[in-house]
Order: C-alpha cells, then sequence, then structure tokens
C-alpha cells in the first residue's frame, strides 16, 4: 500500500507541476501568436530624420539638442562616462562613419563632431533578440519602442546595436535628473533606454523635442528634419531625393531610419 | 502508540495559527476600521465606478499601458459614464488622488500589497517630484 | 534514495557547511546589488556582460559535456562509462542550476524573469536558450533520479528511460549550440559573427567537462568508496584530448583568417586580447597564461605515459579548464565588446562584489554537486552490497 500511496503522490505532484507551467504557458502562446500576426505587415508609417552635418557642426545646435531631449524625457545626468545614459549626443566622425574614413581623410573631417541617435531602423536587432518583446518596432509608424515594464534588463539590446544607441541604467537615475519632469516618467535601476522619436509629442501632432530645439537657434533652421520616409512628398523624402546622403553601417543591412547630409 | 499526545498538541498548535487572525482581531475591544482614504474634493466620480476602480485598477492600468505603450492610442472612454480621459497615471489618476499617500499608500497597506507599489519608482508623483 | 544526503560524516557535513557559508557571503553581496542596481560590478555602457555572463558561458559547456560520456554508453556500449554516466548528469544538473542562476544575477530587473515565459519571443535566441536549458535540466533529473532509483531496487531501469536518453544527445549538442547561437547571430558584434563559433563551443565544452569529470572521479575515489574505473578515466583523457585538439585547431583557423586578412574590425578584438589596445592591457596576461596552458596540456595530453599517471592528468586537466575557462569565459565575452559599436576601447574588470556572488553561485553548484554525488554513491554502495550478497553483477563493470 506505501508503494501505491507513493504513485498517487507522484503522479499528483506532476500534474500540479504540468497544469501550473503548463496552463500559463498555454496562454502565453496564445499571446504570442497574436502578437506574430500583428506585426508581421510593415509599417504603414516610418518616421524618419536626416541630419544636416555641416549645420550640424554648431555646438549651440547639437547641445540643444541634447538638452531639450534629455530634459524632455528625465534622462539622468550620471557623471560616471562609464554609466552615461544618453539618448542624442554627439561622436567623431571617424567613429560614426568608420567605413568612409581612410588614412588620407583630412584630421578635421576625422573629428568632425556628429549627431549620434537610435536610427530605428528597418530590421532592428534589438527587437529581433529581446526575449521579451519589451523593445519592438511599432506597425503604426515604424518607431522602435521601448516598454519600461516589461524589460527585464538582460542587455542583450546593447549587445545587438550596431550604433551603441542604448544606455542602462546601472543604478537609480533619480538622483541624477536635476529637474524632474512630471509629464514624462523617469526610469528604474535595471532597465535599458534610448530615443523614442518622442511619440508621446508625435501623438499629439507634434515633432521631436530636438528638431524642435535646433530649428530655435539661429543657423539651426534645417539642421535636422523630421517626417515620413514612406510618403514621397513628405520634407525628408524630397530632401534625400535632392541631396546626397549616408546612413551609418549599411553593410550590416539594418536600414536605419536617420540619415546625414553634407 | 506514544505519538498520540505530540500529533494531538501540533494539531492544536496548527489550528490556533491558521485562526490566529479570527480570535487576534475579533477579540473584544480591537475592531477593524476601514482604511482613512482622503477622497478628492469637489470631483464626483472616477474614471470608472467605484467598485470597479476598487477591484480592477490593476487591471484598467495595465490596459491603458498597452494602449499607449504598444498602440500609440492615449484617449480612454469610460465605459460606465462614457467620458474622454487620457490614460496617464500621473496626469489623470493623479491630478484628483494628489496624495498616494493619504490614498494608495493607505488601502494598500489596509489590505497587505503595500510591497507592490512601485509605480512611483517611475512615475512621477507630482506632490513629490 | 535521497537519505543518503542526509546521512554523512563530518567530512560531508563540513563540505555542505562549507559550501554555505559561501553561498550566504555571495547573499549578501546579492543583497547589495538588488537594492544599489548592476553598477556594483565592473560592466559599463561599453561592456555590458562580465563575469557573470562568462561563467554562464563556461558552464553551459560543462553542462552539455555530459553527451560525451552518454553517447559511448548507450549508443556504443561501453560498459567502462557505466559508474561514469550517473557523475556526469549531476554534474550536467549542477552546472544548468549554476547557469540559470548566473543569468538570474546578471539581470537588472530579476523580479521580472518571468517575462521571457509570459512574453515568448520565438524569434530571439535568449528564449530559447532558457526553453532547452530548462528542458535539459528536467531531461538530466529524470533520467539520473530514475536511472539511479532503478539500480537501488536492483532491477533494469523502465523502458521509456531509453527514448529520453537518446532526446539528451541531441538536446545536449543543442544547448550549447544555441548558447553559440546568441553571440555568433549578431551582425554588430564582429568578434563573436563567426560560423565557427559554435563548433569552438562544443570543442572547448567537451575537453573542458570531461577533464571536471575526471577530477570529480578522482577525488570521489579518494574519499568515498565510488570507483568509475581506470578504463573509464582513460577514456575520458582520450576524449579531452582529441576535443582540445579541435579545440586549438579552431582557434588556429580563427587567428588565421583574422590576422591574414587584417579587416580591422576581425583583427582590433584580438589586437586587445593579445597584445593590448589604446593602452589597455587588462586582459593581455590572460589571453596569453590560456595559450600557454591549453598549448601545454595538449602537448603533455598526447603522451601516453601522462594519461596514465592519474595525478598527473588531473593537473593536466585543471590545465585544461583553466584555460578554456579563460578564453571562452572572459575571452570571449569581453572581446567581443571591445572596442565598441563607436570605436570606443573599454576596461573591464569584476569587482569585488562581483566576484564574491559569482563565488556563491559556484558554491550553489557545487553544494548540489556533493548532494547529488552522495546520493549517487550511497545507492551504488547499496547496488554494490545488494549484488554481492545475491552474487549478482550489477551494471557500472565493477564486479
Amino acid at each position: 500500500m506505501a508503494e501505491c500511496r507513493r504513485t498517487f503522490l507522484k503522479r499528483v505532484g506532476y500534474a500540479a507541476l504540468g497544469a501550473g507551467c503548463g496552463l500559463p504557458l498555454a496562454g502565453a502562446a496564445g499571446r504570442a501568436l497574436e502578437q506574430r500576426r500583428g506585426a508581421a505587415t510593415a509599417p504603414a508609417k516610418q518616421w524618419g530624420l536626416v541630419i544636416d552635418l555641416q549645420k550640424c557642426q554648431s555646438e549651440a545646435v547639437r547641445r540643444v539638442c541634447t538638452e531639450a531631449c534629455h530634459r524632455e524625457h528625465n534622462v539622468p545626468q550620471v557623471p560616471d562616462p562609464d554609466e552615461e545614459v544618453k539618448w542624442i549626443w554627439s561622436e567623431d566622425y571617424a567613429n560614426v562613419f568608420p567605413d568612409q574614413t581612410h588614412a588620407y581623410t583630412a584630421a578635421a573631417s576625422k573629428v568632425m563632431p556628429v549627431l549620434v541617435l537610435c536610427n530605428h531602423c528597418a530590421h532592428p536587432a534589438c527587437v529581433k533578440v529581446c526575449p521579451t518583446a519589451a523593445t519592438w518596432k511599432r506597425s503604426q509608424d515604424g518607431v522602435v519602442m521601448m516598454d519600461m515594464h516589461r524589460c527585464i534588463g538582460c542587455r542583450y539590446c546593447i549587445a545587438a546595436c550596431p550604433y551603441g544607441a542604448r544606455s542602462f541604467n546601472w543604478r537609480d537615475p533619480r538622483p541624477f535628473i536635476e529637474t524632474i519632469r512630471p509629464e514624462y516618467p523617469t526610469r528604474t535601476k535595471g532597465v535599458v533606454e534610448k530615443c523614442n522619436f518622442c511619440v508621446e509629442r508625435l501623438r499629439r501632432g507634434g515633432e521631436p523635442a530636438c528638431v524642435e530645439a535646433a530649428r530655435a537657434v539661429p543657423g539651426g533652421e534645417g539642421s535636422l528634419v523630421f517626417g515620413d520616409l514612406s510618403d514621397p512628398d513628405s520634407d525628408v523624402s524630397r530632401l534625400l531625393r535632392r541631396k546626397h546622403s549616408i546612413c551609418r553601417r549599411p553593410s550590416l543591412g539594418s536600414g536605419p531610419s536617420v540619415f546625414y547630409t553634407m | 502508540m506514544n505519538d498520540k499526545p505530540t500529533i494531538l498538541v501540533g494539531l492544536a498548535v496548527v489550528l490556533l495559527g491558521l485562526t490566529f487572525p479570527v480570535w487576534h482581531s475579533l477579540a473584544p475591544g480591537r475592531s477593524v476600521e476601514p482604511p482613512d482614504l482622503e477622497l478628492p474634493a469637489g470631483r464626483l466620480r472616477c474614471v470608472e465606478e467605484t467598485p470597479y476602480m476598487r477591484a480592477h485598477h490593476v487591471d484598467l492600468l495595465d490596459q491603458w499601458r498597452e494602449s499607449v505603450v504598444r498602440d500609440g492610442n492615449e484617449t480612454y472612454v469610460s465605459e460606465a459614464f462614457g467620458e474622454s480621459h487620457r490614460m496617464s497615471l500621473t496626469g489623470t489618476c493623479m491630478a484628483c488622488h494628489t496624495n498616494r499617500r493619504t490614498f494608495c499608500d493607505r488601502c494598500h497597506a489596509y489590505v497587505n500589497v503595500a510591497a507592490e507599489l512601485n509605480c512611483w519608482e517611475c512615475h512621477v508623483d507630482p506632490s513629490n517630484p | 534514495m535521497f537519505e543518503s544526503a542526509f546521512r554523512g560524516g563530518v567530512r560531508y557535513w563540513m563540505l555542505l557547511g562549507f559550501w554555505t557559508v559561501v553561498i550566504l557571503a555571495g547573499l549578501a553581496v546579492y543583497g547589495r546589488q538588488w537594492t544599489d542596481g548592476l553598477t556594483v560590478t565592473g560592466m559599463s555602457r561599453d561592456v555590458t556582460w562580465g563575469l557573470y555572463i562568462a561563467q554562464f558561458t563556461f558552464l553551459v559547456g560543462v553542462a552539455a559535456s555530459a553527451v560525451m560520456v552518454i553517447i559511448p554508453f548507450y549508443l556504443h556500449n561501453e560498459k567502462a562509462f557505466g559508474r561514469m554516466v550517473v557523475l556526469g548528469e549531476s554534474l550536467a544538473v549542477s552546472a544548468v542550476a549554476m547557469c540559470m542562476l548566473f543569468v538570474f544575477v546578471d539581470l537588472g530587473q530579476p523580479r521580472r524573469v518571468l517575462n521571457v515565459l509570459l512574453y515568448p519571443c520565438p524569434q530571439s535566441i535568449m528564449f530559447w536558450d532558457i526553453v532547452v536549458l530548462g528542458g535539459y535540466l528536467l531531461l538530466n533529473l529524470v533520467i539520473g533520479g530514475t536511472t539511479l532509483d532503478a539500480e537501488r531496487n536492483g532491477a533494469p531501469p523502465p523502458r521509456w528511460l531509453k527514448p529520453l536518453v537518446y532526446l539528451s544527445i541531441p538536446w545536449a549538442i543543442s544547448i550549447h549550440t544555441v548558447t553559440a547561437f546568441l553571440y555568433s547571430g549578431l551582425a554588430a558584434r564582429p568578434f563573436w559573427m563567426t560560423p565557427l563559433l559554435a563548433p569552438r563551443f562544443l570543442a572547448s565544452a567537451f575537453a573542458s567537462g570531461p577533464s571536471l569529470l575526471i577530477i570529480l572521479a578522482l577525488v570521489l575515489r579518494k574519499f568515498t568508496r565510488f570507483d568509475p574505473g581506470k578504463e573509464a578515466i582513460a577514456k575520458l583523457a582520450t576524449i579531452v584530448t582529441y576535443a582540445m585538439l579541435f579545440n586549438l585547431f579552431f582557434l588556429l583557423a580563427e587567428l588565421f583568417t583574422a590576422v591574414y586578412s587584417g579587416v580591422p574590425d576581425h583583427r582590433h578584438p584580438l589586437a586587445y586580447l593579445f597584445f593590448g589596445l589604446g593602452g589597455i592591457r587588462t586582459m593581455v596576461p590572460w589571453t596569453w597564461t590560456s595559450v600557454l596552458l591549453g598549448v601545454g596540456s595538449v602537448a603533455l595530453l598526447l603522451l601516453p605515459a601522462v594519461r596514465r599517471h592519474e595525478n598527473l592528468l588531473a593537473a593536466v586537466c585543471a590545465a585544461v579548464i583553466a584555460a578554456v575557462w579563460i578564453e571562452k569565459g572572459l575571452g570571449t565575452v569581453v572581446g567581443g565588446f571591445v572596442p565598441s559599436p563607436l570605436g570606443n576601447v573599454a576596461r573591464y574588470a569584476p569587482t569585488g562584489p562581483e566576484i564574491t556572488v559569482t563565488l556563491g553561485v559556484y558554491a550553489v553548484g557545487f553544494f548540489v554537486l556533493s548532494v547529488l554525488c552522495k546520493i549517487a554513491v550511497g545507492v551504488k554502495a547499496e547496488a554494490a552490497t545488494a549484488g554481492l550478497d545475491s552474487g549478482q553483477r550489477m551494471d557500472g563493470g565493477m564486479p
């Protein structure tokens, strides 16, 4: 009889384990199928940005872009450069376009400051690798978005991003935010963040904070042009047809939505 | 069997432990007060009806989050009252419930789920930014 | 069967006590990481994976290497491996447990870890890694537990076990292949994006895992009455030799492509590891140590005299483990982040808290391994006694 009781208890235990794990997993599978159906189509719209390299030489233009973005989104100012969090900032031309730099590139060109940010790629590697879909490409506007509630902080997306566009919160960011803007949340420690093309402004018909701020600077008009790449009549589409443009690391096939003109 | 007294004592201890909330709280002289929640002045009603909000405010917030973050839609139409609201914890909920400590925290402490209130790690508490 | 875990001599309890102390130290420091965030580690904006993921990568290999005893024993009827199989499975269980713990302690928001199962993303290799690791853990627990149980009862294992054993073979290969695919599909990291990464991982796993098994077997033989047998150890040594040869060959192939082609994207991470880059030379001594240990151990392993001399073999195995641990763990993981996508050469060094948490996780693994080995030794002892009494020969090769 002891053997029968033991077997019975074992069977009940396995059944409970199976149901306990199986039911939520079945639910999750259902949700995954729904998500896949939604993500199959190409985005209805693709927001894009064209940056004028010449106009962005201006330190004022670049500074207000970074300040406006970081102020708008409560991005912390972490003093330790190893733990920096930044959404849009300047880097040297040679580091941004290594495939365009050669032994005889003028020294001045190599250190020319270039604004860099998330490229909201057509084929984002970060989206491919995220194990929880905490980052995904939105089907309505092509923005590569972050869901701060779902991010588990595994940093796989940072490993996958070819542009170094993402930052991780190594510590609680709040002590490093000078003035918290209540209209936008902060992040907490342990999640990844990056530029979101100001979707909170876009959904009210506005434009990204950096674009707006750059325009207000003398000489900054036209330094950052924002619009719908899939609309042939938008400012960005017409600009890209008219001027020669480059993008970062095209050979990787990521399909960035941020372009640079001379 | 000389295990019988041990078993009976053990059973008694377990029963006492299981029924602790009953005989400890309902002992004479100890009444259970509902939490003292500071309700917003003037405003007559919430996004949905109060019993629904009490039971489902987390589901509602989850729904708002998915809608704003994933679908890009921030307008919510109340099922009970038909009014439109902007889906925002800080912008809408806290516009009326201005002080989380006298509202949210009090009820959560009463039902003993205070540990789960990490909304304000990210979302800004206007009364205490 | 599990009673042997609770009945032991002073040395057994002291061993468990030692692991417990280390676990508690790790837990205490992890508490600080829980409240302060991952800033307590040495990772940075450019090097976002470090010691924790390095251990994870190394240990997945160790877990997969159990297949190197399963294949000969179950597919080719190599009776010599009879007593080694249970050790291999115990090592696999403890390694997978450590793998999952290392991923957990590396997470920025560990409370949300279940999101990986609640929101499955089949296009993410990390999702599959967690699925196959979980499955492998279950497989090994079931196979090991059922086999031991059957032995204890003096009966052959149930028939449904064989298909599970056969399943565990490709599954073991898959866990380490999937882990390699985590790295080798990233266009952003040319150091990792090589088709050779999965074969390299498997080769180094099949060198380091059986090396660990050899050392474990020798330790058990010294301190208990459990003896997997000279033949099993000798065969394992042969496996280590071949695997290490393949590993070195693959590494040479990688070096050739990078160095001969001279393509900067491929050359720079290797330069960083071997000679230092941008004035940062922290990885250089580690890299050369790994090369010396790796080449030296293979040279020695090629001599049959060394493989037969068990103390020398143990030392050489330790060298193999150290070489693979450095190359696969720190070398592969940190090397992939330098230079960063924006050309930055970062310095990485694990901090004290990071090392303490790592040691704590290892202690959990060794605790589990100690308990599992105790159970295995207990069951084998019982079975041997029963066998002697009834004159039957028990599976294991040793009469």
